[in-house]
């Protein structure tokens, strides 16, 4: 679903060679001595995994697979998208300035880069659960309140500052809004659980938690990981996300204000889907909604997942097969600054009393400027996505995106420092 | 005689003291890390501990042509409002022979100590550490909570989480080991101080 692009996974290797490099790159001695070779060895064979079988080999391993933290963006955009993720919004504590801010960017610094390469943060002497960070990534994003903090307010893009209200939003508040953002995404929950709880441990001192949203794709191994994951209404989700490092520096990557460049945008939706509704509808009607193939995600005027719409192809009845209505339409990028990378995860709250479901969308949009991309692109949806009978966006929050940063740096330097 | 050591987590305040960092030490690790890698290049151990960030791997040769190594990853401190506190890291004898720590010293203070911890009438106490801390040949000597650590005595202001504390460590030979280390909150390694070495 998000770009293909080569960036940023390690590839598994062998498992026992990666896990001795990983465990023994831990500082002291580790007690992870059952991870060792013949232990693993001994797994494999029990499961009668042949060297033939290198599909199965490679999923039984995955745990150990690292994604790099220090580089020009941040990790977790252009990353491949990982099963599990959390979204946690952060407030500022008052009389917090640029002292303190920096400080907390630097543990967030800190935790984030040894918990991405398998290492404990400082203070934790959790190896084992760290050694296992299943491609985790940290990536931090910063909303309105914290520009103001450091009196940088200059500095926040406007449409980061105030996104514009479009005529379908029901917004609540409690899924709303965040002077800091920590998106924290992994292939194993533990990993993620982990990663998580000392992010926010570590950000007590200097603010207070706002909301916080756990989502999901497809667990590791269920498809190839190049199949577009579907979301909760059965739909494949995200093929029309750019590809490749030509087309994501494009659609991804800030080129202004200076700070930014290299940094990102992000607009975190959370969609309300009426499950329900969507049951009772009948597969013929969901693909008209859709324009798109329950089966594979190929337009409904023939071709296949990666072939657009045709608006023109006439039914034997004479009418359109495609209507201009239909979400992949209207969704449709119309220019190229209109293109951004989703990061779409489902969630699935506990349903109501009355059984009823609390399940959606948490719909990350990541692109070089909201402005250009997700305003007219969402604007055009609230209008008339044929989607929104069963859809309602409950939840929204903006963030700038610093870049990546280097090693003996912090996120946000540029900010802070520029 | 023995006394209590203060919890840093409860004391902890959410200060809005504007006072300029201290990340003017940063580049000595820098510095540190390429002499390591210019000084010892056929010594593996200097990459085994990922570089990361301000609290990463850093490394400090000798002065002047000695090949003496020590390498120093995971270093933090323990936030403090006042009093006391402590520094850990993870120290690395690259070299042949054993080497000493004899003392050190922090941004932190003016008064630091090594100190070990012991089992003294039944409860685990922490004291200073006769001769210092003495790093076998290619081994690696951990300071963390609960075991040996650096004590940092008469704080002249607090240590606040996410602050980079300067460290020095001495050696028998004279050398002189820098590195920072990261400050985070932490209830751990607080333990009865028994002020004498036994």
């Amino acid at each position: 679903m998000t770009g293909r692009s080569d960036q940023s996974a390690k590839p598994s290797g062998p498992a026992p060679s990666r896990r001795s490099v990983l465990l023994g790159g831990a500082a002291g001695a580790v007690g992870a001595a059952s991870l060792g070779a013949a232990g693993w060895l001994a797994v494999r064979d029990g499961l009668g995994v042949g060297d033939s079988a290198g599909g199965s080999l490679a999923a039984a391993s995955f745990g150990a697979q690292t994604v790099t933290f220090h580089g020009t963006h941040q990790p977790g955009i252009a990353t491949p998208a990982q099963a599990h993720a959390a979204f946690i919004a952060l407030d500022l504590r008052k009389g917090q300035g640029v002292e303190p801010v920096r400080r907390w960017l630097q543990l967030l610094t800190s935790d984030a880069a040894r918990l991405m390469s398998g290492r404990v943060p400082l203070a934790s002497e959790d190896r084992e659960i760290a050694a296992l960070p299943a491609r985790l990534t940290v990536t931090v994003g910063f909303g309105p309140g914290l520009f103001d903090a450091i009196d940088r307010g200059d500095q926040c893009p406007d449409v980061i500052r105030a996104l514009p209200a479009f005529a379908t939003d029901r917004l609540r508040p409690e899924w709303s809004g965040g002077d800091l953002l920590l998106q924290v995404c992994s292939d194993e929950p533990q990993s993620l659980a982990f990663a998580s709880r000392w992010l926010v441990r570590d950000s007590r001192e200097f603010a207070t938690v706002r909301w916080s949203q756990r989502g999901f794709t497809r667990a590791k191994g269920t498809e190839p990981d190049a199949a577009t994951p579907r979301n909760l209404f059965g739909q494949r989700d995200g093929t029309i996300n750019p590809r490749g490092a030509a087309e994501l520096d494009t659609a991804v990557w800030s080129r202004s204000p200076d700070w930014l460049v290299g940094g990102s945008m992000l607009v975190l939706r959370r969609i309300a889907m009426d499950l329900e509704a969507w049951d009772d509808l009948g597969r013929p009607a969901r693909e008209f909604a859709l324009a798109r193939r329950m089966s594979d995600g190929a337009p409904t005027s023939g071709g296949s997942e990666f072939d657009e719409p045709d608006l023109k192809r006439l039914d034997a009845q004479g009418l359109p097969v495609v209507d201009p209505s239909a979400h992949a339409v209207v969704a449709k990028a119309q220019n190229p600054a209109e293109v951004m990378l989703r990061r779409g995860y489902s969630y699935d709250d506990p349903p109501a009393r009355d059984g009823s479901p609390n399940s959606g969308l948490i719909f990350a949009a990541y692109q070089a400027d909201a402005a250009t991309a997700f305003v007219p692109v969402q604007r055009r949806l609230a209008e008339k996505d044929a989607l929104n009978t069963w859809i309602t966006h409950i939840g929204s929050a903006t963030f700038a995106v610093p870049p990546g940063c280097p090693e003996g740096g912090y996120l946000g330097q540029q900010l802070l420092e520029g | 005689m023995s006394t209590r050591l203060t919890s840093t987590r409860s004391t902890s305040t959410r200060s809005t003291d504007l006072r300029t960092r201290t990340l003017r030490t940063v580049p000595v690790i820098v510095l540190a890390g390429s002499l390591a890698l210019a000084g010892c290049g056929t010594d593996d151990s200097a990459g085994a501990a990922t570089p990361s960030g301000s609290s990463g791997t850093s490394t400090v040769g000798a002065t002047g042509a000695t090949t003496e190594l020590i390498t120093v990853s995971d270093a933090w401190a323990k936030t403090a409002d006042k009093g006391m506190t402590a520094v850990y890291a993870t120290l690395r004898n690259t070299t042949d022979k054993p080497m000493t720590i004899v003392s050190a010293k922090t941004s932190a203070s003016g008064r630091s100590e090594l100190h070990e911890m012991a089992m003294v009438d039944g409860q685990m106490v922490m004291r200073p550490k006769k001769g210092g801390f003495v790093l076998p040949a290619k081994a690696t000597h951990e300071l963390k909570p609960g075991g040996d650590h650096i004590m940092v005595l008469d704080l002249t202001k607090p240590v606040k989480p996410g602050q980079e504390v300067g460290v020095d460590l001495t050696l028998d030979n004279k050398t002189v080991i820098s590195f920072t280390a990261l400050a985070k909150e932490t209830s751990a390694g607080e333990e009865k101080y028994m002020t004498e070495a036994p």
